[in-house]
């Protein structure tokens, strides 16, 4: 495998970045950068801490990095993660640096100790604290419960300050989001199965309206209609399937789509496969709409979504 | 009546589903099969996550049908959190009542 550290690659131009990693040869690793700059989401650092995870670390070739900027790959815990050894060295922040380090989540009760110990970590006001477990939540649960990942969930987080967001990843190497979705569904392709696992009460658990007792499939729609309403952007890569919620202008109204494929986005079905899925999402915190005002959108959404599966299966008059 | 504090097992921010479950399969639904009334209470409660509240009433909403909701009452909710568990109601009857239709 080989991936690519270019010097810019953060959710609004990361297709490139997923075009360039090359999945062949599972055994070794080959990590190389820019020479001068490197900047890029936590999505990517834990896109390439999953891979690492999965190689013996004397199979992790990782070139001398250059770029100026390299202290940051040691800070998020890459090298760390990866169980290889660098010479680069750095004086050790703060605790409170509003980053969260590349950090393994494999239990629930790690999950719900994770979730408490990070607010601190990010400064975050409680409305904002709020948004944020909630996503890290949903997001890792998804992987514990349905991904299989012997790995668990792979994340870390940033703050901006430039732009006063929040920029969080999630990689796992599991199964993927079509085999999930296959367990109940028969999406023919990585996208399609992407598409329904974004429709509010899809799951791959059940056909049945409500889901299971443990499922209902609105796990990804809420994270994606956080990012929506927020005019954020919010991506989710598994197997060669892509999508990519679009920044839209700011409306006076809270709209909604239960259709993904209705928001402005884009999607590719052909990239190199990914074996799991990588979830990338950013919050801008000073135009986060408030919590509450989002959930009356989410209710009518996921309600109007609902009645219109019941109409398909409707009878219909047959007309001789 | 039987009151859950949510907050003594979930704490401030609810969103452990396996926390959710045995709640459900431990205390509601053996409260509700002795014909007890239930009050949730969500006090102290910061946050509740939409799985967690799936996890905590939906299968009982399955199993005993709407009017169960005559039987269980929630207290102390914060404005997310009634927002949060009015989707899981709405959606799960419905579901519920598809299902019956279905069955008809």
């Amino acid at each position: 495998m080989r991936v690519h550290l270019p010097n810019s690659a953060f959710l609004g131009n990361i297709d490139p970045f997923f075009r360039g990693f090359d999945p062949t040869n599972p055994e070794i690793l080959e990590i190389t950068a820019n020479e001068k700059w490197i900047s890029v989401h936590p999505i990517v650092l834990t896109m390439v801490a999953a891979l690492g995870l999965n190689v013996k670390p004397e199979n992790i070739r990782c070139e001398k990095f250059e770029a100026t900027s390299k202290h940051y790959l040691v800070r998020m815990g890459l090298f760390k993660a990866l169980n290889i050894s660098t010479d680069i060295n750095i004086v050790e922040h703060e605790a409170a640096g509003r980053f969260i380090p590349l950090t393994q989540i494999r239990r629930s009760d790690e999950l719900t100790t994770f979730i408490t110990e990070m607010i601190p970590l990010l400064h975050l006001e409680p409305e904002q604290a709020n948004t944020l477990g909630y996503i890290v939540s949903e997001l890792v649960r998804n992987v514990l419960e349905h991904a299989d990942a012997k790995n668990g969930a792979i994340l870390c987080a940033q703050y901006y300050k430039k732009s006063n967001s929040i920029r969080i990843g999630i990689a796992d190497t599991g199964v993927g989001v079509k085999k999930t979705i296959n367990e109940s569904y028969d999406a023919k392709t990585d996208l399609e199965a992407l598409q329904l696992a974004l429709t509010p009460g899809i799951t791959g658990t059940t056909t049945r309206e409500g889901g299971t007792a443990q499922n209902a499939g609105a796990g990804l729609f809420f994270i994606k209609s956080i990012a929506s309403v927020n005019r954020d952007f919010f991506v989710i890569y598994s197997g060669h399937g892509f999508y990519k919620l679009l920044k839209k202008k700011p409306t006076l109204r809270l709209d909604l789509n239960a259709d993904p494929f209705k928001d402005r986005h884009s999607k590719e079905e052909n990239l190199p496969f990914w074996q799991g899925t990588i979830v990338g999402v950013d919050i801008t915190l000073d135009q986060t709409a408030e919590f509450s005002l989002l959930l009356d959108v989410i209710r009518k959404t996921y309600s109007m979504a609902v009645k219109e599966r019941r109409k398909m299966r409707y009878k219909k008059p047959r007309f001789i | 009546m039987k009151t859950i504090m949510i907050f003594d097992k979930a704490g401030e921010f609810a969103e452990n589903k396996d926390i959710a479950r045995d709640l459900r399969t431990q205390e509601i639904l053996p409260a509700l099969e002795r014909h007890e009334d239930i009050t949730l209470d969500f006090g102290g409660v910061r946050a509740a996550t939409q799985s967690f509240i799936h996890a905590l009433i939906s299968d009982i909403l399955r199993k005993h049908g709407s009017e169960v909701l005559d039987n269980i009452s929630f207290k102390s909710c914060n404005d997310t959190t009634k927002k949060i568990i009015g989707i899981v109601v709405d959606y799960m009857q419905e579901g519920v009542e598809a299902d019956l239709d279905d069955e008809k």
